[in-house]
Order: C-alpha cells, then structure tokens, then sequence
C-alpha cells in the first residue's frame, strides 16, 4: 500500500527473485505438462502462477476422461497433441501413481436423427486413427449398460476412453518437475515483461523472473498475458462455463461407461459419466460468459442437468446429490488451439486449450519441446530423473484408510485419513489453499460436504493457509 | 493393546455409539448377552449430543434437564459402568450378507462377523449442494451440525454475522448456539407463511434479535474466497441482497444411511431409512436399525413436534432414540433366543 509509485516497473530496486532457461507462466494442467517435460529434457524451469496454488483457472473443474480424440478436428494439432498426450499418459500414470481406469464410452443414440450421425461419426473415428470404433444394438448396449432408459436406440462404442484424476494429475506433473530441480512461484501474477533479445525479465508480483525463454500456458487468461507483455495477441478468451450436478457414489453401480451425446458443432454435449472417486456425475453444460473466474452455479441449469441423467438412468431419481461444481473452458472466437509462437521472442503461446486439455497437456508438452529444438535450443535430458509417486484417492486402488498407523479418520464420507492431511501440508507441492487441499485429499468432497468434519478440518489446517475454514475463536 | 476387531466374532455388534446404539448396548447386558461390541468412527463415545451444547437432554433417561455433552458423557458412563466394549475410531466400511462386517481403524483393516448387527449411525442435515442452491462456491457456509461441533468442540467459528436458512426445530439451536458464541445472524429465511416450528421460533428470532423473513428464499450466494453476500427472493418476487459472511443451512435432516444403500440392505427412497420390520429388522435378518437413522414414514414412529405436513423430515430427540435403542435391543434378545418370526 506504501510502496512508492513507480513509472518504470523495471527499476533497479525490484529483485530477481528466480533465473531459468524456461519460463511457463500458468500453473494448469497445461503448465504442470510443460514444466515436467521441459524439466526432464534438462531445462531449467520456474513456473509461475498468480494462484495460491496449481488450479486457479480452467482446470479446477472439468470431466476428467481421458480421450481417444476419436472425434478430434482432423489433422489439427488438437488431435495431434490428444494422442500423443493420451498414450504418454498411459507410459508414465503407473509410475507416478496416477489412477486409470477403463470405462469405454457409448455414444448413444435416443432418436433416429441422432443415428442417422453415426456413419460419420465412425468414419471420422478411422480417419482420426482410432479404429476400434463399433456399433452396438438396443440389445448388446442394454447388456451392457442394463440401467439405461429403455428407449435407447443404439450406440457407437469406444472402447479405450478411460476415466482419470483430473487434480492428481497436474500435480504429479509439477512434483516432477520441482523434485527434478524445477522451481514454482505463487501469489505471482505476471504483469509484464520486456524481452532484450536474448532473455526476458517478466515482471511479477512477487519480484522478477528472469528467463531465456517464455511459455504462456495461462488459460483463461492467456489472451491478456500476450496483450499485456507481447503487446499483441490474435485471440480472444470467450469463457464457456461447464456445471456438473454429482450423484453419491451408490449411482456407480448403475453405470459403468462413459454415455456421450451424439455430438453437435459446438460441444460434446452433456456427458454422463463415472468419476475415479466413485461418483456418477452428469455435465456439463456450455454457457458463454464474460467472466473468466465466475465459476458460479445455477439452480436452472442444475435442475436441467439432473432432469437429464434420470431420463437417460431413471434409477438415479433414488441416489442423492452430492455436490455441484463448474469449471470454465477457455474458450476462444475459433475452435483450434491457439498455439503460436513469435521465435525472433523467444515466446511460444498455448491458448484457447478448451475441452480436451487434460488429455492434450502432455502432447503439447512435447510439442513445445519441438519448437524449443527447432529454435536450436538443445538441453540434455536427465539420466535418471526423480519420480514421485502422488497419493492415490481413486476407489479402484487401494487407499491410505486401509493401511494401518494412521491417527484418525477424518472425513467420514470420503474415508480422508489425518495422515493424509497433513501430507498434503508439506512435500515439494504443499497445498496452497483449503481448495487445494481438498483437491489433494478429497476431505469435504463427499456426501455430507462436511457436516461432519469440518470442525476438525478447522482445527487440522488453522493457521496454515490465508483464508480458513474459521473466522476465529468464538469471543467466549 | 489387544485388536478387538480383526477375525473376531461377537453376538451382537452396534454400529454407532450415540444414544441409540449405546442404550441398546446397555439394554442387551442387562439381558445377559455378554458379547456386545459398540464400534464408532469418531474419537470419542456419545454422538450428536457431544455438539448439542444446549438443554433439554436426559429428562427421559435420566430424569434431569442436562445439557448434550453432559447427556453424551452420562451416557458413556453408564456404558463403561457396564463394561460395555467400545471401539472408538474404527469405521464401518461395509456390510455383507450374514453379519458380516468390514471395519477400518489405525490397526488397519478388520473383518467382524456377529450374529446380529445393529445399525445406529443417525442422521445429519441436507448441505446446501443437494439443495441445488445457485451462486459461487465460497468459504462460510455450513449447516448447524457444523457450527456446534465447531463451535462447542473446537472453539471456533466459521462465520460473525450469517444468514440462517430454514425455522425447523434445529434452526432454534442454530440461534442458540450462535448467541453463545457471539455470532450475530443477520436474518433468519423461511420460504413458507409461517415458520416449520412455530411458536418458538417467533420468539427465539425476536428474543435473539434477528430479523424473521417469512416467504423468503435464498436465490443466490455471492463471494470469494468468503461470503460476501446473499440474494433473496421474497413473495412479491423482489429479489434483494442481503450483506452477509456465511450462510447457515438448518435442518433438511436425512439419515445417515450410507452402510446400507452401499450395501445389499434395501433402502426406503422416500425417507433414505433402511427398511425394517415392526421388530427394527432389516431385509437381511441378522440387520437391524435404531435410532435417528431410522425416519418415521415406516409408521413405527411418530412426530414429536407439532409437524405441519410440509416438514421436511422430522427428526427424533435424543430421548426418543434411547427409547428406541432399549426396545429394538429387547428385540434382538428375543430374536437371539429363537423367538422372533422369520
Ligand atoms: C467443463 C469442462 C470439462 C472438461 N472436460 C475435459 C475432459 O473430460 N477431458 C479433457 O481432457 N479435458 C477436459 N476439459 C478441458 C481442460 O480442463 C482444459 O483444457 C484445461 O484445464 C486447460 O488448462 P490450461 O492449463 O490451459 O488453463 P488453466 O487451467 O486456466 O491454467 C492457467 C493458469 O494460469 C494462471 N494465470 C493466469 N494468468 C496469469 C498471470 N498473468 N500470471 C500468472 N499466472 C496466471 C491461472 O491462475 C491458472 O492457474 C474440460 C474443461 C471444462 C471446463
Ligand atoms: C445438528 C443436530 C442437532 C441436534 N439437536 C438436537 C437437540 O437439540 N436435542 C435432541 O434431543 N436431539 C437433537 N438432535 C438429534 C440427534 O440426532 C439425537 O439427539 C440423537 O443423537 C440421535 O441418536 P442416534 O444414536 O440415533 O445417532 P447419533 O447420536 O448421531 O450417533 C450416531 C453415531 O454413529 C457413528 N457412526 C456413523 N456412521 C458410522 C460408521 N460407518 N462406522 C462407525 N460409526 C459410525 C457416529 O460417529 C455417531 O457417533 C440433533 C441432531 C443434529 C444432527
């Protein structure tokens, strides 16, 4: 608030608080893909984020399926980047205890129109490299799928589409790279920068970075960074917000596929879909918006969307809600990636990753490799990097709870252990916030939303994050 | 310390020592079935009444007005009086056909098998998720569970000057409890003419300051990190804001049923409450409920409070839950000694 005013944000009074070959300004799951691949070819690394913590933007909320990109734009880099990231993700998950699992989709069709899409929607399957595409009868779905409306016509099935962690992930992503020597900066919004033809100073504030090269993986607010410190961006962020109503996890035993919508030009549709954690979950819904952070959600659209999963699983009117979330697409006026670069800059910009950039995120990690190598840029790839293994919260694997010397259980719902707390207090990646906590352990993400522990959860994390659970002590 | 869980076998294991599981815990010594066990996942034995820092408890039981932790550690007493064994921090994870049982505690995993199991977990309020509720998703907002163990377990709040949503029978501890502790409300929201629980509650609003806005509804909540404010529709369709930290949602009580709708037990939809019998017996036989996870629309039970027909779901005192404890453990007596029908 004291701080003198100064013209120039460059002046020689603010620090160099960190010095690397590569700066990614973002941490999304797109930053954290970026700063692990770039960490292990041997760059040295800082990410930076404006957020107390990875996950302040787009990737907060979002399906978390791991696609085949079978309806991908053909020939994009989109598709491209989808299947490379989805088969790098099947090569590494195991090592960096990331959860998997195999659920299918069923595209499925209600009405005879909606058929009548199928033939191309196979033939864009074969053409996008994914061949295992079938047609399935009213029969062959409903033995498969046997709580589905009965008025189910047909299906295409894809067989490969797994269901993931979509907060796990990132997070291992960015623990490899700070456990291999990377760097991460919070509360360190980028403001500007200025490039002096070798290297760029950004300036942040916290203090600047100082780095030979500028990724710019901000998400929802990439068009602004590129205003603000290229001074020219040609994209513009058209937030598209996406809510999702959550079942309890007693609806897990009514489904076992992903159930797609047969697609329309300007979303995959509404989704209903298992989660990792055990839930069913029905969304999301796609609504442009001005605000980039309004992750706001509505009664209308919640009634709507849940209306929808009982039509198409009419046992799902028995399973309570769970919760209710959104998440914002970073959305742009086109519908490719807005992956560009300005070489003579040292600049490489990821924006508009809208729909797919949980799976993509470690195809466009090895793509901008690619550029970097075009560049001539050469680093040497570490010979035996670290490898951590991220604590596993999917149902389908074992969990901290049944593995004794732990202290307490503290959220009933979710079975979230103090041991497993307090890891996620400390380590390479602590969390930043109670929102990154409960993305870390899934505390209060259960049924009760927690009624039941959240007086011990006040008491566990008082004092750790800026913002608590409490406002204080009662004045008594 | 010996694991009293892994592999043992017990006649009668009580999932859930609150006045429920605990009064049939007693009840079944007195009656000479030695081998009860009384497990429960939190640190410490009693239930909700630990929370409830208010009278009136105990005028059944224990012919005093008491408050809830006084009621709760009586009650413990009288358990531990009776040598009554109880596994505290072990959580029930699932339930199998036959009285058979898989806990988890910080021994680790354990299997139990009884010959009878009482299930007696209660009941909890609705959060404001399934209420559908619009608006951002901020820090500040829980329900009256919450605030009490925040309140009188902790010594900490989650908020200075809420609103509160709903007038059932637990909104009044809700302004209770928020008097204690120096937390003023800043409305009191009923979407209805009048509010759920009449009487009291005119009078507790006004005797406790707060604004009582019938035939208002909380349309939107607004802030980040924390509450900042709420939008209210009132009855001629004005919507307002009302400046506020928290929001405190009261009431909606379901049961806390999840071992049985995981389970092969059938639940009832309409109450969330598995389905019993006039004995308490589930649809498996060696399964039996008591307490507030059980609701009152199997026609065992009646309302206790003036109960216009449009409340949500009525929930049981304390007392009631203890009186239902004794009885259904009658119950499993009889059942144990071969004189139940099948
Ligand atoms: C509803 C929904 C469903 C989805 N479903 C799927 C799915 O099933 N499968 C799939 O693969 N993908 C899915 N996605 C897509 C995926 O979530 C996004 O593509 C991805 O999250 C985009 O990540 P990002 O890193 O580009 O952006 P973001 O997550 O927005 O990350 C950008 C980060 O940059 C930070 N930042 C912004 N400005 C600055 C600054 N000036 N300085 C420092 N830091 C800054 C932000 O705080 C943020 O943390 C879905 C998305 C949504 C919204
Ligand atoms: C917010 C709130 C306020 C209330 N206020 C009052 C009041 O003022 N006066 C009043 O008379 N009544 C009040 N009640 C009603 C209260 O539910 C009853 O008083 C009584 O406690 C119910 O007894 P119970 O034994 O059925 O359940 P509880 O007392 O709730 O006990 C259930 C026990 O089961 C345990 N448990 C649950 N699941 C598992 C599992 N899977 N494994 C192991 N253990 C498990 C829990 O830890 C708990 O200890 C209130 C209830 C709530 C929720």
């Amino acid at each position: 608030m004291d701080t003198p005013k100064h013209q120039n944000n460059f002046s020689s009074t603010t620090q160099i608080i960190a010095r690397a070959d590569v700066a990614i300004i973002g941490g999304g799951v797109v930053g954290c893909a970026v700063a692990r691949k770039l960490t292990l070819e041997g760059a040295s690394i800082v990410l930076i984020e404006k957020g107390t913590d990875i996950l302040s933007g787009a990737s907060k909320g979002n399906s978390a399926i791991l696609h085949t990109g079978f309806d991908a734009p053909i020939g994009s880099l989109e598709w491209e980047c989808v299947q490379n990231g989805y088969n790098e993700y099947l090569q590494i998950n195991k090592s960096l205890n990331l959860p998997l699992q195999k659920t299918g989709a069923l595209i499925a069709a209600w009405s005879e129109e909606q058929e009548a899409k199928f033939s191309d929607i196979l033939k864009k399957g074969k053409d996008n490299n994914v061949h295992d595409l079938q047609l399935l009868s009213r029969k062959e779905i409903l033995e498969l799928e046997p709580n589905l409306g009965k008025n189910i016509r047909s299906a295409i099935v894809v067989p490969r589409e797994f269901i993931i962690d979509p907060w796990s992930t990132p997070l291992a992503y960015l623990q490899q790279a700070l456990e291999n020597g990377g760097k991460a900066l919070f509360n360190a919004e980028v403001t500007d920068g200025e490039f002096d033809g070798m290297s760029w100073l950004l300036n942040t504030q916290r203090g600047h970075v100082k780095a030979t090269h500028v990724i710019n993986c901000a998400g929802l607010y990439g068009d602004i960074v590129n205003s603000k410190v290229l001074g020219n961006c040609d994209f513009t962020i058209k937030p598209r917000k996406g809510q999702f109503v959550l079942f309890d996890k007693a609806a897990r035993k009514l489904l076992s596929s992903v159930i797609l919508p047969v697609p329309t030009a300007r979303t995959k549709g509404i989704v209903l879909f298992p989660t990792i954690f055990g839930n069913v979950a029905v969304g999301p819904t796609a609504e442009d918006q001005d605000g980039r952070d309004d992750a706001s959600v509505d009664k209308e659209n919640l009634q709507a969307l849940h209306n929808q999963a009982l039509e198409k699983i009419p046992a799902l009117a028995n399973i309570p809600i769970t919760a209710t979330f959104a998440g914002i697409r970073p959305a742009t006026e086109k519908s490719e990636y807005q992956v560009s670069q300005d070489p003579d800059r040292n600049w490489i910009t990821l924006g508009g990753i809208r729909s797919t950039g949980l799976t993509s995120s470690l195809g466009l990690a090895q793509h901008v490799h690619q550029l970097l190598l075009q560049r001539g840029t050469e680093f040497k790839p570490l010979v035996s990097p670290i490898v951590p293994s991220v604590p596993n919260l999917a149902e389908n694997q074992p969990r901290d709870y049944e593995t004794s010397g732990y202290g307490e259980i503290v959220c009933h719902c979710e079975m979230v252990t103090d041991r497993e707390i307090n890891a996620a207090m400390k380590g390479s990646m602590p969390a930043g916030s109670i929102a990154g906590l409960k993305r870390r352990t899934r505390a209060t993400m259960g049924r009760c939303q927690g009624f039941y522990c959240s007086a011990r959860l006040a008491e566990l994390t008082k004092g750790k994050f800026e913002d608590s659970i409490d406002v204080g002590k009662a004045d008594v | 310390m010996s694991d009293p869980l892994n592999g043992n076998n017990y006649d009668v294991v009580i999932i859930g020592a609150g006045p429920a599981g605990l009064s049939a815990a007693l009840t079944l010594k007195k009656s000479g079935i030695e081998s009860v066990l009384v497990v429960d996942r939190d640190s410490e034995a009693g239930g909700a009444p630990r929370h409830c820092g208010h009278p009136p408890f105990g005028i059944r039981e224990y012919k005093r007005i008491m408050t809830g932790p006084s009621f709760a550690k009586r009650l413990v007493q009288s358990a531990r009086d009776n040598s009554i064994k109880i596994a505290l921090k072990t959580t029930v994870t699932m339930l199998q056909p036959a009285g058979n049982i898989t806990v988890s505690s910080p021994e680790g995993m354990g299997k139990i098998t009884a010959k009878r199991v009482l299930i007696a977990t209660g009941i909890r309020e609705t959060p404001r998720s399934s209420r559908l509720v619009s608006g951002d998703r901020p820090l500040g907002i829980c329900t009256t569970g919450t605030l009490q163990s925040m309140y009188y377990l902790k010594k900490l709040i989650p908020f200075r000057y809420p609103v509160i949503v709903g007038t059932e029978i637990v909104s009044f501890s809700a302004l209770s409890t928020c008097k204690k502790a120096g937390i003023k409300p800043v409305a009191m929201l009923e979407e209805n003419q009048r509010p759920t629980l009449r009487w009291p509650l005119y009078y507790a609003a006004q005797a406790f300051g707060v604004p009582l806005l019938l035939q208002t509804q909380i349309v939107k909540i607004i802030g980040d990190p924390r509450v900042r404010a709420v939008y209210v529709a009132e009855n001629k369709g004005n919507i307002r804001e009302i400046a506020c930290d928290g929001v405190l949602f009261s009431g909606q009580f379901t049961p806390e049923s999840t071992l049985a709708r995981m389970s092969h037990l059938d639940l009832d939809y309409a109450t969330n409450s598995p389905i019993v019998d006039q004995f308490g017996r589930c649809t498996d036989p060696t399964y039996y409920a008591a307490g507030n996870v059980l609701q009152h629309a199997t026609g065992k039970k009646a309302p206790i409070y003036y109960n216009p027909s449009n409340l949500p779901q009525p929930v049981d005192v304390a007392g009631k839950c203890w009186d239902e404890g004794q009885i259904t453990a009658q119950w499993i007596v009889q059942d144990l000694a071969g004189n139940l029908p099948q």
